[in-house]
């Protein structure tokens, strides 16, 4: 076959160069980059979409929470009402009738209202919590007794929602919850100026309520900060020193693949199965008691123990061996290189885990409903054993109530919890990038 | 320098002549492997690698005050044994080794020795350097420290100038004890390393490639400063270089495939090697 021309080298039987096929199959290369390209913009702008959709909505819907309406009325503090003995008694003070103080200053307000129906309707204007708000007023300063004084009461949810638009005064009076006999009353109070929003700290500093308008969000934010300090607490050395310990020390063998693979697989087993574990364990046999961060806790821990064991051993794995191998060279026992060298490298790895479990835990729901946390819990708990609540239940719990104000609310709390999960990943994401080393 | 007595070992049957020219049978090391005075004296060191053994019995003395070169081509187990001097090798769980080294007499193989003063008899440089991510006066206190070498701060400060010193880089870094070591150029965290080594007063240095990621002058300086180590430890180098072998050690071993092929004076070893394999691998036709 050796044929006295040599062709040329790139030369096929139809003298079509190497090069010729190579640019006749560039447009279909060329192509098929610009298409996968192309999906793959679409794909994130649609997960973005949904992510502004979903922001705007939140947003939207909650902002309104963070101001609060106020009817402004002259109280005359009636020492026959409040304490006609005279003897200024705490308890006295404590139990007066400061309904009867409104009730008399909104009658000043608007005399020509005289039936028995609509002076109910009228006082109602006003929040069932605005007669605790006179009384502490009192007992901070028995002095205001026979005064008379300007207070910014808390207005009713109902008169909330009118004061922030919604409330649609075009749909036939038996439609709204507000009829327009009150509708008039409202109208000539926001004429004189005595109808105003303002920022709502009562929703940072109340604990939950049956009434929206006195309900906050200060319990489930303390319930939230107490169930993660003993989270962290719990799990963070636990996992750390499981990590290790199966990292670097324990031997290699049957049993410990098998562990690993279990701690693998509890990483991915529903978060409720951990509630009724709990549940089972911590309160069926060891008695803890319910509705408790302590409990909430425990439950966490084993929720987000996998997950710190297994950002530790990779934070482990990455400190290089020749750390290792320098220190045991020196004469360091295991442990030491360890504890001196190995664990203070990998630490930044190891807590940026640990942050994200407790970003996790922070949000999580289905495991605390099955160990009582979901009780209605007025009171802010100011310790490890006080029933509480946690913030994401919370929204559950405002999510499921009927009154209109408490969607507001419930956007407002979600708002509050995304900005803590985003501060936490934030910090994740600093930690990493402060202490990220090039060997 | 060294006596010619051979060692039970290195008597059977190595010294034959159909031995000398055979690639397959190997029965025995050709030429002196002990010395007269030896800091450590292995004998028949086996080491298997989970099922594969990567050293076949291997004797061989570490004498005081001088250095000993370990050639072969790479896999050949030079590392390995080296390794086996401080027991580095128990940190790989399939690595099993046996037979006997003794340093200064004491078994050092046996399970119930403590590597931990082992260590600190026989340091280590490595191949890469090392540095920990501390500052250069953190690196060269950790040993002292975890010994409880010095009593006073003085002391300890003493001691990490002294070794500085004879690493040879105190007058580089004298005004900067407190920057990372990290950031020192290659031969002078080398450096770093050989003085973290001595600060803790070994009697034998093992070196593996110490010079492997250096470049040509910062690997004159650290010759130089082996050269200059001689007087005060007895030193084993593994390189790849044949020429630092020559440059730098008084004898000098030949691994193959896990053989210890052939030992001898440095300059007989380069010049009249007595086994084809060595011959062969120091004038380049393989490795």
């Amino acid at each position: 076959m050796n044929s006295p021309v040599v062709p040329p080298p790139t030369g096929d039987a139809s003298g079509r160069r190497v090069i010729d096929h190579v640019n006749a199959s560039l447009k279909r290369r060329h192509a098929a980059e610009r298409r996968f390209r192309a999906l793959g913009m679409a794909a994130v702008t649609l997960g973005l979409l949904f992510v502004a959709v979903l922001f705007i909505d939140i947003v939207a819907k909650g902002y309104t929470a963070f101001e609060q309406t106020y009817i402004q009325l002259p109280i005359a503090f009636d020492a026959e009402v409040i304490d006609p003995d005279g003897s200024r008694n705490a308890e006295t003070l404590a139990d007066a009738d400061y309904m009867a103080l409104i009730d008399n200053a909104l009658m000043a307000e608007f005399p020509e209202v005289t039936e028995r129906s609509d002076q109910f309707a009228l006082s109602a204007i006003v929040s069932v919590g605005a007669p605790y708000q006179l009384q502490r007023m009192v007992l901070a300063d028995p002095g205001l007794i026979g005064k008379t004084e300007s207070v910014w009461l808390l207005a009713d949810d109902l008169v909330d929602m009118f004061a922030k638009g919604r409330v649609d005064r075009r749909l036939p009076e038996d439609h709204r919850q507000l009829d327009d006999r009150t509708l008039g009353w409202l109208d000539a109070l926001a004429a004189k100026g005595q109808l105003e929003k303002r920022f709502n700290t009562g929703f940072f500093t109340n604990g939950d309520s049956r009434e929206p308008e006195l309900a906050g969000i200060a319990g489930a934010l303390a319930g939230s900060f107490y169930t993660l300090v003993l989270t962290l607490v719990f799990s963070f050395p636990i996992g750390v020193g499981a990590a290790l310990y199966l990292q670097e020390f324990a031997p290699k063998n049957r049993w410990t693949d098998l562990i690993e693979v279990n701690i693998n697989n509890l990483a991915a087993v529903p978060s409720i199965v951990f509630g009724l574990l709990g549940l089972a364990v911590f309160i069926g046999v060891f008695g803890v008691p319910r509705s408790t961060p302590l409990i909430g806790a425990l439950v966490m821990t084993l929720m987000t123990l996998p997950t710190i064991i297994i950002a530790s051993r990779a934070a482990l794995t990455s400190v290089p061996p020749s750390i290792r191998e320098a220190a045991l060279g020196v004469g360091a026992s295991p442990l030491q290189a360890q504890f001196h060298h190995v664990l203070p490298l990998a630490m930044p790895g190891m807590l940026t885990g640990a942050i994200l479990g407790m970003a996790r835990a922070l949000g999580e729901t289905a495991p605390l409903l099955m160990i009582g946390m979901i009780a209605f819990i007025v009171d802010v708990p100011h310790g490890f054993t006080d029933p509480s609540t946690v913030l994401p239940v919370q929204i559950y719990l405002w999510a499921d109530s009927p009154e209109r104000a408490f969607v507001e609310r419930t956007s407002a709390a979600i708002m509050v919890l995304l900005a803590f999960l985003m501060l936490m990943n934030l910090t994740a994401v600093l930690l990493r990038r402060r202490f990220e080393r090039r060997w | 320098m060294n006596t010619t007595a051979e060692t039970p070992t290195a008597n059977t049957g190595a010294m034959s002549a159909a031995d000398l020219s055979s690639h397959t049978d190997l029965g025995g090391t050709v030429g002196t492997v002990t010395v007269d005075n030896p800091r450590m004296r292995c004998s028949k060191v086996d080491v298997f690698y989970g099922d594969k053994q990567a050293i076949k019995s291997v004797s061989l003395d570490i004498g005081n005050n001088e250095v000993i070169s370990m050639i072969g081509p790479s896999g050949c187990g030079k590392s390995t044994f080296l390794r086996c001097l401080n027991r580095m090798n128990d940190t790989i769980p399939s690595a099993r080794v046996s037979g006997s080294i003794l340093l200064d007499g004491h078994e050092i193989l046996d399970k119930s020795i403590d590597v931990v003063p082992l260590r600190a008899q026989v340091g280590m440089v490595f191949q890469k350097p090392n540095p920990f991510p501390k500052s250069i006066y953190e690196n060269v206190a950790y040993g002292p420290r975890i010994h409880g070498i010095t009593n006073s701060k003085a002391e300890l400060d003493e001691l990490i100038e002294s070794s500085l010193i004879k690493a040879g880089l105190w007058k580089e870094v004298k005004d900067r004890l407190g920057e990372p070591g990290t950031g020192l150029s290659g031969g002078q965290q080398q450096r770093l390393c050989i003085a973290r080594t001595i600060a803790v007063s070994p009697e034998v240095i093992l070196m593996d490639e110490p010079c492997s990621a250096l470049d040509p002058i910062a690997t004159a300086v650290i010759e130089e400063l082996i050269d200059e180590l001689r007087e005060n430890y007895a030193i084993a180098i593994v390189t790849h270089s044949m020429q630092q072998a020559a440059r730098v050690s008084q004898r000098t071993a030949y691994f193959h495939l896990g053989d210890l092929v052939e030992v001898g004076e440095t300059d007989q070893i380069f010049t009249n090697p007595r086994h084809k394999l060595t011959e062969d691998y120091i004038t380049g036709r393989f490795g």
